[in-house]
C-alpha cells in the first residue's frame, strides 16, 4: 500500500534521536566559512525580527507609532495596551470562546480517533484497509465542500447561537488525520499483547483502554498538539459558524479587531496580535521537539 | 487465535462513533453539497431547483476564471518556493551547520505554529506605507528608493502574499527534508567524494537524486495545502485590491455568505475539489515516474 511506506520510514528516521541530532556529525569537516555565518544571521533576522518588531510596537502609544520612526523603541512603554486589548478589545472573551470550542473538540477527536485507530490496526477484520482509505479521502477534500450543508443543518437544529457547530465540525474534520496517525502508531504495538491480555480474562475493550491507551500516551500528546495548532489557528470554519459577535474565536476576533474601537488603536491591535502569538509561542517553547516531530510526521501522509 | 481480535461487537463499539461522526460531518455533507450545485437560494430563504444553470454560469464567469488562475499561480509559486527554500535550508543544516543545527532548526520552524491571522496582520503592518511607514518601506527609503504601496495593486500584493507564506513555512519543509537528507548513508557520500565529486557536483549528482522521494512527498503535501489557501489571503489582503488576490476558496466564501447564493457557492466548491484531485493525481503520477526512473 503506497500510503504505508513513507510513514514507516519517517518514524524510523525520527526514532534515531529526539531531535534528529545524530545525523550530520560525520559529514566532511569543511572549514566554517564566513558566508555560512552570514547566511545564518540573515536567516535568523528574517525569521525573528518581525516578531521583535511586533512586540516593541505593541508597547507604543498611538502617537508614538504614527509619528516616530518604525525602528525606534517605544518612548513610553505602554503595558496598558495589553489590558486594553484584553477587555475593551474583548480578546479575553475570544480566548475563552476558543478554549471552549477547541478543548472539547480535541478531547472528542482523540477519544474517537484512538478507538478507531485501534479497531483499524489491531483488530482483525475484512474491509479495514478500505475503511482507512475512506478516512484518508477526507483529508483531500477542501473544507469548502462541507460548509454549506453543515450550515443548513446547524441552523435548522437550532445550534447556530452556540459553540456546538465549531466543536462538531472541528471533531469531524480532524478525525481523518487523527485516525490515520493513531493507526500508524498502533502499528508498532504487537497484537500478541492483546491476545495474551484477553486470555487472562480481560475483554478486548478493557484491554484497549487499560493496556493500549497508556502505550500510545506519547502519540496522543503528539497528535493532540498537532490538532491543537490546526484548530486553534483555524479561520475558515470559525468565520463560517460564528455569526454572533459573542461567539467569535480568537482568530475571528483578531481579524475584526480594528472595528471594536472607534478609530484604529495600533497599540492594542499589536498587543492582541502578540497575545495570539505568545499563546502558541509558550507551547512551542516547552514542546518544540514534539511539535516539530508531530507536524512533519502528519505531513508525510501523501 | 484471532477470535478476540475479530470480535464484531467490540469493533463496532470502537469504530462506530468515529465513523458515525466522520460520516455525518464529512461524507454526507459532501454528497449534499453536490446536490446544492443544482439549486438556487440559501438556508434562510429556502432553495429552489436550478437545473444545470450554475454550471453554465461557472464556465462563463470571468471572476471564476480569475480566481482559478490566481489559485493555480499562487499554488505553483508557493509550492516551489516553499520546497526549494526548505531544501536549501536543509542542505545548510546538514552540510554546514552539522551538530549545531538543532537550535537554528527549532528557531526557523517557529513561524509554522503561528496563527495565520496574526502573521497576516503582522505582514500587513510590516509592508504598509500609510498611516505609518512600515519597516520594509523605511528600509527602501533608507537606500534612497521611494515607498511602494504594496497593497495598492494586485501584482505587488500577490508578491507580499508569496513572501509571507514562504516565510511562514520554509522552516517546516526544512525539517521535513532534513529528515530525508540525514538518511543518506555516509558510505555513499564518502565514496562519491573519493571519486572526486564535491560541492555543487556532489549535491547535484548524489544528494539530489537520493532525496528525490522525500522531495516529491513534500511537493504533494505542499500543493495540497496551497490550492486551499484561505486564511493568509483573508488576513493579509481580504482578496483585494478589488478582487485582485481572490482565490477560489475566498470566491466561494463570498458567493455563499456575502451574496447568499449557496447553490453557486457549492458549484465553485465542487470546482475547487475537482482541481485539488486532478492536480494531486498529476503530481502523484509524475512523482511515481520520476522516482522509479531516477
Amino acid at each position: 500500500m503506497a500510503i504505508d511506506t513513507p510513514v514507516k520510514t519517517s518514524a524510523g528516521r525520527w526514532s534515531r534521536g529526539p531531535s534528529g541530532n545524530t545525523g550530520p556529525s560525520r559529514r566532511a569537516r569543511a572549514p566554517r566559512r564566513l558566508w555560512v555565518k552570514i547566511v545564518v544571521t540573515l536567516l535568523l533576522v528574517v525569521e525573528i525580527y518581525p516578531l521583535i518588531w511586533m512586540f516593541l510596537t505593541s508597547l507604543k502609544s498611538n502617537d508614538d507609532y504614527l509619528n516616530n520612526s518604525t525602528w525606534s523603541l517605544p518612548t513610553t512603554w505602554e503595558w496598558g495596551n495589553y489590558s486594553e486589548a484584553w477587555t475593551t478589545g474583548h480578546l479575553g472573551l475570544y480566548v475563552q470562546n476558543s478554549l471552549l470550542a477547541v478543548l472539547p473538540a480535541l478531547a472528542l477527536m482523540l477519544l474517537l480517533g484512538t478507538a478507531a485507530g485501534f479497531a483499524l490496526q489491531i483488530m482483525v477484520w475484512k474491509g479495514r484497509s478500505l475503511t482507512l482509505l475512506v478516512f484518508l479521502a477526507g483529508m483531500m477534500v477542501p473544507p469548502q465542500m462541507i460548509l454549506l450543508p453543515l450550515f443548513t443543518v446547524y441552523f435548522q437544529a437550532g445550534l447556530s447561537g452556540t459553540l456546538w457547530p465549531l466543536i462538531l465540525t472541528y471533531t469531524g474534520t480532524g478525525l481523518p488525520l487523527t485516525v490515520f496517525m493513531m493507526a500508524t502508531y498502533y502499528r508498532t504495538v504487537p497484537r500478541e499483547l492483546f491476545e495474551a491480555a484477553t486470555i487472562d480474562g480481560a475483554g478486548i475493550l478493557r484491554a484497549f483502554w487499560t493496556i493500549s491507551v497508556p502505550l500510545v500516551r506519547n502519540a496522543l500528546l503528539t497528535v493532540g498538539l498537532v490538532q491543537f495548532f490546526f484548530i486553534w489557528n483555524d479561520l475558515l470554519i470559525a468565520l463560517t459558524f460564528t455569526n454572533n459577535q459573542d461567539l467569535r474565536t480568537i482568530q475571528v476576533g483578531l481579524l475584526n479587531f480594528t472595528g471594536d474601537f472607534g478609530a484604529t488603536q495600533y497599540g492594542p491591535l499589536f498587543a492582541a496580535i502578540c497575545i495570539n502569538v505568545f499563546g502558541t509561542l509558550l507551547i512551542y517553547l516547552f514542546l518544540n521537539q514534539k511539535v516539530m516531530k508531530g507536524l512533519t510526521s502528519g505531513a508525510v501522509k501523501g | 487465535m484471532h477470535r478476540v481480535l475479530g470480535d464484531r461487537r467490540a469493533i463496532a463499539i470502537l469504530l462506530g462513533p468515529a465513523l458515525l461522526v466522520y460520516s455525518l460531518i464529512m461524507l454526507v455533507p459532501i454528497v449534499w453539497s453536490l446536490g446544492y450545485s443544482f439549486t438556487k437560494g440559501n438556508t434562510i430563504d429556502g432553495f429552489s431547483g436550478n437545473g444545470a444553470a450554475n454550471f453554465s454560469r461557472l464556465f462563463d464567469d470571468p471572476a471564476v476564471r480569475d480566481a482559478l488562475w490566481f489559485t493555480l499561480k499562487y499554488a505553483a509559486i508557493v509550492t516551489v518556493g516553499q520546497v526549494v527554500a526548505g531544501y536549501l535550508l536543509a542542505l545548510l543544516y546538514v552540510f554546514f551547520l552539522k551538530k549545531s543545527s538543532a537550535l537554528i532548526r527549532t528557531l526557523a520552524f517557529f513561524p509554522v505554529v503561528l496563527p495565520t491571522v496574526a502573521v497576516g496582520l503582522l505582514f500587513q503592518k510590516f509592508f504598509q506605507v500609510a498611516p505609518q511607514t512600515g519597516p520594509v518601506n523605511s528600509l527602501l527609503n533608507a537606500v534612497g528608493l521611494d515607498s511602494i504601496d504594496f497593497f495598492g495593486s494586485a501584482g505587488s500584493a500577490f508578491w507580499v502574499l508569496i513572501v509571507m507564506d514562504i516565510w511562514r513555512s520554509m522552516g517546516f519543509y526544512a525539517v521535513l527534508l532534513f529528515a530525508g537528507l540525514v538518511d543518506i548513508p555516509d558510505e555513499v557520500l564518502e565514496s562519491a567524494r573519493l571519486d572526486g565529486a564535491s560541492g555543487l557536483r556532489l549535491i547535484r549528482h548524489i544528494v539530489l537524486p537520493l532525496s528525490l522521494p522525500v522531495l516529491m512527498s513534500s511537493l504533494i503535501f505542499s500543493i495540497n495545502g496551497t490550492l486551499k489557501v484561505f486564511d493568509s489571503v483573508v488576513a493579509l489582503t481580504n482578496g483585494g485590491p478589488g478582487n485582485g488576490t481572490t482565490p477560489l476558496t475566498l470566491y466561494m466564501f463570498q458567493t455563499s455568505f456575502t451574496y447568499s447564493d449557496y447553490g453557486y457557492g457549492s458549484t465553485i466548491a465542487l470546482l475547487l475539489t475537482v482541481v485539488c484531485l486532478l492536480v494531486s493525481l498529476v503530481v502523484y503520477r509524475v512523482s511515481q515516474r520520476d522516482i522509479t526512473e531516477g
